[in-house]
């Protein structure tokens, strides 16, 4: 089987890859880049565990084909700490429990970073509406929505 | 008094509120769950599965499969050449592959390995497989009926009278008194019937393992399980292997809430791996968890309770009918012991039946059969008070059990927390604060069994003066956090010199699984006595070097003292002192327990709840929610609140939202998160957990098991809060917009 | 002796007998005396059975103690999600 040669950029390195036309970006990045923080819920888009950001914009890497990821940068769970350096909703997020198993935290963490990046300053509805795509089973989401919140508050104090 | 038992004492560790150890890898990505590890010369499996709900397999002709370039295994029942003794276990190998008949649409009839996903999933579709199609039901009220088409016929236990149909399988009766003289002092009574539809445990990661299989019979499994040591023992039970020579590793695990006690696919993943002589990755996608993991049993149920006027219930009689899906089982039992628990009743009588069906095997979903045990019983207690016009929960109150009730499935109770909850509901502002229009608040109290069950620690007391422990038990929302605070409140040593792994099934004993809220109480209790072993070994060791009587020494804040002035004086020797000189006391130390933990004690909880019904759609909002529980002792408060949360937030999905839809053909409909919706964070409002410490006398730090008593309540303090609202009563759930839409109308 | 409770079907397979007497020191003695004196029931035994010894629930201990005037309580094995 013939494969698509895609040169993109990960978490700010340039990568190449080879993908068959019916892969996934998440089958890509799971299975031949090692990159396994990006998680397979559903597989239809349904449940966010495998959010990732395509050019500032947050989608679903199990409906993105992998040859559609040519010339794009990507941002995965794996960029989000610098170094040792966690984000700041990492931090909160270990600060509220906001994890009981962890399988949709890399999703939802991935989400909410791009939420305050284009509203620093959310109502708790728009936290709410903005993560309805990213399934919790766990939490029933309440840490969750506190971390995000508090975590918000904060970067708006250091700003 | 036993060392075992609770003894009072102000903790410095537990009850705080540290970062969980598994926290970083947790939220950097970096955990590995089931699907996220590869091995060298990997193949990728891939199961095909029945289209119909019922069909003899009259054959399967995989020649065009095997013959495609990358295929390097093809497998059907016929490769399973061990048959198992065991009809437990044989039901277990029939389930994972069928034998000779589909008997749920999904049910597995072939698998594949091949070296790429899209070649295993092309070599499934060159399978030809010969059905024979035969009738089904999917219905427990149907597969009841005389004449109904029979899933497996010779399954029937001595338990179940004559004249019933062969899909009922076991039947169990409990309770005491005479409920038709009850009935006669009742004021009103009332009786009424009720629907729950089957749902999903939903947890987010679908199962995955990497399996090898040599010829020498020699085998790894890497899985995403709530217990690796059930799927060792069952895998090798399955496969005539020997446990020992199967090492099974758990991964991380992205959620079970039941669903992954059991075993689905393993033993395939280890055929493959066999066969192919190579390690082989299988990983469910959501349609097939959604159509060959056992979701929970739909029911229907018939509850009569006879009330005075003052509130006191007189007589209640209860008869589940609970769907087991396609093999014997089921947990009608469950939900006959658990619906009346909450209650001092003088005369009381549940019945339960497990029924077959074409539907996948149930699984245990989280208080396995307890919310359906609950809701049709709270249900009718609601509508009684409101008929009679009784306040809610000072009609739970006057008949709450309490210690030396005589409880409704036999035994009686020693001390329990019911009356704390409701008193602690009575008194919490969410009570009294207003109502609006088409708003309406709803209670329920919800009764839970804890288990213990086969426990192994080892505690190591490292050259260093660290500790490394070992348990047994996947880490499924933050155990691994409270093992590590309590052996650092036994021992005195500060949290990060502690820390703790899941060790494989070659590491450790036999394990029971993550299951019946048993592991903070169970493993706790183990790892307290292997820090107490510890101890006294440390102890010996200062005493050894002091020259002194063991017995005279005392060991507090981390250290070895002196017992008293007649024992010596000695400066404290250190944990740290000690290990550094263990070659030269005696050699390593190192602490360890085995236990069966039994007499683990229940559980009560009662929620609150408000919801608004939008008359025009009959779409139900919850605006309001909490939860009082008790907890025992809560080692790490953030988790148990996370426990509250989470069986809320599941329940509330089960009351207004999930089910699993059959069509006419027998085969489910909605088999994706699209179209079985669990709640998404816009669905549901804060959830306000309260925690109450009313200590459990049988474990040494009073802790209690939290995990499933949360999800009994919600079904029912929901279906009253939204019959309030609605100002009519529903007693089918889920409460979808339609049905409670329908319900308004035909009023 | 110790008075054992039955559930309501198990009842029915000790000659309507809610309430048996056995001799037994502890859970195994009980466990054995059951079969023995009411061979109807081994078939539940055998799938398992969950025991209640003055309100605190067992499964395996063969050693459990219980006295004379314990309460016991036979129930379906319990299980757990």
């Amino acid at each position: 089987m013939s494969r698509i040669h895609v040169t993109t950029t990960i978490n700010g390195d340039e990568t190449e890859y080879l993908c068959e036309a019916g892969e996934t970006l998440l089958d890509v990045l799971r299975d031949h880049l090692d990159m396994t923080g990006s998680k397979e819920g559903c597989g239809t888009g349904d449940c966010g565990a495998c959010s990732v950001v395509v050019d500032g914009r947050l989608v679903c890497s199990c409906l993105m084909l992998a040859a559609e990821a040519e010339g794009r940068a990507v941002d995965t769970i794996e960029g989000m700490a610098q170094g040792n350096q966690l984000h700041p909703l990492q931090q909160k997020f270990l600060e509220h429990a906001a994890l009981q198993c962890g399988i949709c935290t890399p999703g939802i963490l991935v989400a909410a970073k791009n939420l305050l990046e284009r509203n620093p300053n959310p109502s708790e509805e728009e936290v709410r509406y903005w993560l309805a795509g990213n399934l919790c089973r766990c939490t029933g989401y309440d840490k969750i929505i506190r971390a995000v919140m508090d975590t918000a508050a904060d970067l708006r104090g250091a700003a | 008094m036993p060392k075992d038992e609770y003894t009072s004492r102000d903790f410095k560790v537990v009850g705080t509120r540290p970062i969980r150890p598994d926290g970083i890898e947790k939220v950097t990505g970096k955990a590995r769950y089931g699907a996220d590890i590869s091995a060298p010369g990997m193949l990728w499996g891939a199961i095909l599965r029945s289209p119909h709900a019922h069909a003899r397999i009259k054959g399967i002709d995989t020649s065009k499969a095997r013959a495609m370039k990358g295929v390097k295994a093809v497998i059907t029942r016929a490769d399973f050449t061990h048959q198992p003794e065991d009809s437990g276990m044989a039901d277990i190998l029939d389930n994972c592959m069928a034998g000779d008949k589909a008997r749920y649409d999904g049910h597995a009839v072939a698998a594949v390995a091949a070296t790429s996903k899209s070649i295993a999933r092309a070599a499934l579709a060159a399978i030809e497989v010969d059905y024979e199609v035969l009738p089904h039901v999917t219905d427990v009220d149907e597969a009841m009926k005389t004449g109904a088409p029979v899933v497996e016929p010779g399954r029937q236990q001595e338990s179940v009278p004559e004249g019933y149909c062969e899909n009922v399988t076991g039947r169990s009766q409990y309770g005491h008194g005479d409920p038709e003289s009850g009935f006669e002092q009742a004021d009103l009574i009332v009786e009424r019937s009720f629907k729950t539809a089957a749902t999903h445990q939903g947890y987010i990661e679908p199962h995955a393992c990497l399996a090898t299989l040599d010829s020498d019979g020699q085998g790894d499994l890497w899985v995403c399980t709530q217990g690796h040591y059930m799927v060792r023992n069952v895998c090798a039970g399955v496969l005539g292997l020997d446990a020992g020579q199967l090492r099974v590793t758990a991964s991380e695990i992205g959620g079970g809430f039941g669903g992954k006690t059991h075993v689905w696919m393993e033993p395939t993943a280890l055929m493959l791996a066999r066969k192919s002589g190579k390690p082989v990755k299988l990983v469910l996608s959501r349609d097939e968890v959604f159509r060959a993991t056992g979701p929970t049993a739909s029911s229907s149920v018939d509850v009569k309770i006879g009330m005075t006027s003052e509130g006191k219930i007189t007589g209640a009689t209860a008869t589940y009918r609970l769907q087991a899906g396609a093999y014997p089982g089921g947990i009608a039992f469950l939900s006959a012991m658990c619906g009346f628990a909450p209650y001092d009743l003088e005369n009381v009588r549940t019945e339960g039946f497990e029924v077959m069906t074409n539907r996948p095997k149930a699984a245990a979903y989280r208080a396995p059969g307890a919310p359906m045990g609950a809701y049709p019983v709270e249900s009718v207690i609601d509508e009684l008070c409101q008929k009679l016009d009784l306040d809610p929960l000072e009609t739970r109150l006057k008949n709450a059990a309490r210690e030396g009730t005589r409880s409704s499935y036999g035994p009686t109770y020693p001390a329990i927390g019911l009356e704390a909850t409701l008193e602690a509901a009575k008194s919490h502002p969410h009570w009294s604060a207003p109502l609006g229009e088409n708003q309406g608040r709803g209670v329920a109290c919800g009764f839970w069994f804890n288990f213990g069950g086969d426990t192994c620690v080892s505690l190591m007391v490292n050259p260093d003066g660290t500790v490394s422990l070992s348990e047994g038990n996947p880490d499924i929302g933050g155990s691994r956090a409270s093992m590590t605070m309590m052996a650092a409140e036994e021992l005195g040593v500060p949290l990060d010199q502690v820390r703790t792994i899941i060790a494989d099934t070659a590491s450790l004993g036999q394990n029971e699984v993550t299951d019946g809220s048993r592991v903070t109480f169970a493993v706790g209790l183990a790892t307290i006595k292997a820090a107490r072993h510890a101890i006294e070994i440390m102890k010996e060791r200062a005493a050894m070097t002091w020259g002194i009587d063991p017995e005279a020494v005392d060991w507090r804040d981390g250290a070895a003292h002196p017992a008293g002035p007649n024992a010596g004086k000695f400066p404290p020797m250190t944990i740290k002192e000690i290990a550094a000189i263990a070659s030269n006391t005696g050699g390593p130390i190192a602490g360890h327990h085995e236990v069966n933990a039994e007499g683990a004690g229940v559980s009560f909880a009662t929620h609150m709840v408000d919801t608004e019904v939008d008359p025009e759609t009959g779409a139900v909002k919850v605006l309001r929610y909490t939860v009082f529980q008790d907890a025992g002792k809560a080692v790490h408060p953030d988790y148990v609140e996370g426990q509250f949360q989470g069986g809320a937030a599941q329940g509330i999905g089960w009351a207004i939202n999930e089910e699993y839809i059959y069509g006419d053909d027998g085969r489910l409909q909605n088999a994706g998160f699209l179209d079985y919706r669990i709640p998404v964070a816009s669905d549901l409002p804060m959830i306000e957990p309260v925690i109450l410490e009313i200590p459990n006398p049988g474990h040494p730090y009073g802790v209690r098991g939290v995990g499933e008593t949360s999800i009994v309540p919600p079904l029912a303090a929901i279906a009253n809060s939204v019959s309030r609202a609605a100002g009519v009563r529903l007693t089918s759930l889920p409460m979808s917009p339609p049905r409670v839409l329908a319900a308004l109308k035909a009023q | 002796m110790v008075a054992v409770r039955l559930w309501g079907s198990l009842a029915e397979l000790a000659d309507g007998q809610q309430t048996v007497e056995i001799k037994a020191a502890n859970l195994r003695q009980l466990l054995d005396g059951l079969a023995r004196d009411y061979p109807a029931l081994k078939p539940q035994l055998e799938r398992g059975v969950s025991v209640s010894i003055d309100g605190k629930i067992y499964n395996d201990t063969w050693a459990t103690p219980i006295e004379e005037d314990s309460e016991v309580v036979l129930l379906n094995r319990l299980v757990g999600g």
